[in-house]
């Protein structure tokens, strides 16, 4: 696996929490605009193969964003992330879930709430993501989804997800 | 947690090899002896007996003998499923933070030239 000194992920499975920690090189308001516009959002967002596609940004507390992660082969994966509250630069706070192309977000699957901290100085800056879920079961509810959907990988495409780790 | 990211690691590890991937997808579909293990891998029983070990120390795999039949089962698979979750989910987050490099680098540039 890659070692990248910038970049940290780290899991307590006590408190069904991830942290992921990265530094990038440049000003905080340079990124914060790359979190919370949708014209860069959508250059970034998506792991590639996959591209981002907005369907609604509403960056303010109450407001979300809705877009969707999409396959080279045209397969759409939609979520949505609701806005709670926002502190420009520093941070803010909203909810994850998984919803389909009309924006409605799906009662059965749990969300998860992110904690996005912004710190910098001068041309550095930290991101620090809190992904909070509520429980244990929580988790393998979105793990369950994940792997009827063909989201997650099963043990069947450990080559592809190995191929990604290494790259 | 530093423990949890550790089990984590060897599991990756263990996994990063094909002929490990193979046996684990094997297993995945039920229980097999190594003999039937080796079979598509064309492997002497010593070499595939060394990936067994590999597999069996990440607690993925458990084997037992009976008499001189080592037969293997896939441990834990849900647990395998939760790791495998977030080894993706930690996939996901590095790549697209290196997409997200990749903008800000030129957005510094376009501002540069401004």
């Amino acid at each position: 696996m890659k070692i990248d000194p910038r970049f940290e992920f780290a899991v307590d499975k006590a408190r069904n929490r991830i942290t992921v920690e990265r530094e990038f090189a440049a000003n905080q308001q340079l990124v914060w605009d790359c979190h919370t516009r949708r014209e860069y959002l959508d250059q970034w967002f998506a792991p590639k193969p996959l591209t981002t596609r907005t369907k609604h940004m509403d960056f303010r507390a109450g407001g979300y964003w809705h877009y969707a992660m999409v396959m080279p082969d045209g397969q759409s994966f939609w979520s949505r992330l609701d806005y709670q509250s926002i502190a420009p630069i520093n941070g803010y706070v909203a909810l994850d879930g998984f919803s389909d192309e009309t924006g409605a977000v799906n009662p059965e699957l749990p969300r998860a709430r992110w904690d996005v901290a912004f710190s910098g100085a001068q041309d550095r800056t930290t991101v620090t993501t809190v992904i909070q879920y509520d429980s244990a079961q929580d988790v393998q509810k979105v793990i369950d989804m994940g792997l009827q959907a063909g989201l997650t990988s099963t043990l069947e495409r450990l080559d592809e997800l190995l191929l990604t780790l290494q790259g | 947690m530093d423990n949890y990211c550790a089990s984590l690691d060897s599991i990756f590890h263990a996994l990063a090899d094909p002929t490990r991937r193979g046996i684990v997808q094997r297993l995945g579909r039920g229980p097999a002896t190594v003999t039937e293990l080796a079979q598509p891998f064309a492997m002497a029983l010593p070499s595939l007996m060394k990936h067994v070990g590999v597999l069996e120390e990440t607690g993925l795999i458990r084997s037992t003998k009976t008499g001189r039949v080592r037969t293997c089962v896939l441990e834990r698979k849900q647990l395998a499923a939760v790791e495998l979750w977030l080894g993706e989910q930690r996939a996901v987050w590095q790549a697209r933070y290196g997409n997200l490099d990749a903008l800000l680098e030129k957005l510094n540039g376009e501002d540069d030239e401004n």
